[in-house]
């Protein structure tokens, strides 16, 4: 039986095993990736101590910092279920199960999906949730950009430079998001905004053609596009924690000492309720968690 | 024998750069295809994966989706 298991490799995951190594803690980490949205991001100008660095970049120092202390990672390992009887903590995964005296949840979060018929058929074959990524391949082609705030403004805004003409789909009556980005998008010649509008549909044969929208009152209507990039918000990784307490997001609810309603379950990150989702922010509860659970550990010996 | 190693990516895509780093960390020699602004090599990718997304990993032929460290080290026998 393990001391600790941290569940995810983001700032938050990734600073909590630094922590827990330092501590001399017997755990291992089980993750999906290793760098988390950070990993994702474009240019990040402020983490303290560095004015300048790329997400990938500081995700590769992230974990060549957590490797050095031969930290055990369980990358690509996915956590399906955790629950604690007899004061032993049993997570388990798609490939094993694993025992600890406690644990961190520091999944984090992910793209949340539009919920239309064709989203998964079609994701990678013209339906995308990184613009970042995959905007450059759709060259001179029409587009849709689901969502109205900040990361469809910033997905449209990159793709203007790229493609033929952008289809802004916003569900509500305007767009919210920063005023500069708006103006922005507003002014584009090659942007068609449609607001109280969603998706009902993704069609095509082999990759997408188009997209099926569905106005506030009812009108539905087809539109030629050969991109779709879902840009509607981000919902966290909790699904597998069935009996720890949340928001009405979804969010795991902590105290200030990372606690969730479980004794000896922790969390930390973008996972939590803690308000502002930042690199900087992650990384500090990662710390604080690691040593609540230090501290944990020690009156529960 | 040393294998062919062809990363189809784009210069804006954070595991692109990832997938790279990762093979220059185990002194893999490849071949960098900047599909952004190629046409004809975007085709080439999407005919070769049967998919729209950076990156696109081609080992001898074995054609791997995304960063997927496992199948990588696989299929280079690392």
């Amino acid at each position: 039986m393990y001391d600790l298991i941290v569940i995810g490799a983001g700032p938050a995951g990734i600073t909590a095993s630094v922590y827990a190594a330092r501590k001399n803690m017997n755990f291992i980490v089980i993750t999906g990736d290793i760098g988390g949205q950070a990993a994702w991001s474009g240019n990040i100008e402020n983490y303290t101590g560095y004015q300048f660095i790329t997400g990938p970049e500081l995700a590769a120092k992230f974990e060549e910092h957590m490797r050095q202390y031969g930290v055990v990672v369980k990358e690509n390992e996915f956590v399906t279920g955790i629950q604690k009887t007899g004061g032993i903590i049993f997570v388990a995964t798609n490939k094993s199960k694993y025992q600890a005296k406690s644990v961190i949840i520091a999944s984090g979060k992910k793209s949340k999906e539009l919920n239309a018929p064709g989203e998964h058929e079609f994701k990678n074959r013209g339906l995308t949730y990184c613009a970042t990524c995959d905007g450059p391949l759709f060259g001179n082609k029409n587009v849709a950009v689901v969502g109205g705030g900040n990361s469809a403004l910033d997905a449209t805004l990159q793709l203007i430079k790229i493609v033929k003409h952008v289809y802004l789909i916003n569900i509500n009556s305007s767009l919210a998001g920063d005023a500069v980005m708006r103006s922005k998008v507003e002014a584009s010649s090659i942007v068609t905004v449609l607001n109280n509008t969603q998706v009902s549909g993704v069609f095509g044969e082999k990759m997408v053609s188009g997209i099926k929208i569905k106005t506030k009152n009812g009108k539905e209507n087809l539109i030629a596009v050969e991109g779709v990039f879902v840009e509607i918000g981000l919902v966290p990784n909790a699904e597998f924690a069935g009996n720890i307490a949340k928001n009405e997001s979804g969010e795991i609810k902590v105290n200030y000492h990372n606690e969730v309603n479980i004794p000896g379950i922790f969390a930390a990150g973008d996972v939590t309720d803690v308000p502002e989702k930042q690199i900087v922010i992650a990384a500090g509860e990662g710390s604080k968690a690691a040593l609540s659970a230090f501290r944990y550990l020690m009156q529960h010996r | 024998m040393s294998k062919t190693v062809k990363v189809y990516s784009t210069p804006t895509c954070p595991y692109c750069v990832r997938v790279k780093q990762f093979l220059k960390d185990n002194n893999v020699a490849y071949e960098d295809i900047d599909v952004a602004g190629d046409q004809a090599k975007a085709d080439e990718m999407v005919s070769k994966s049967g998919q729209i997304g950076v990156p696109v990993v081609d080992i001898d032929g074995e054609i791997i989706i995304g960063f997927d460290k496992e199948r990588i080290r696989k299929a280079l026998g690392l």
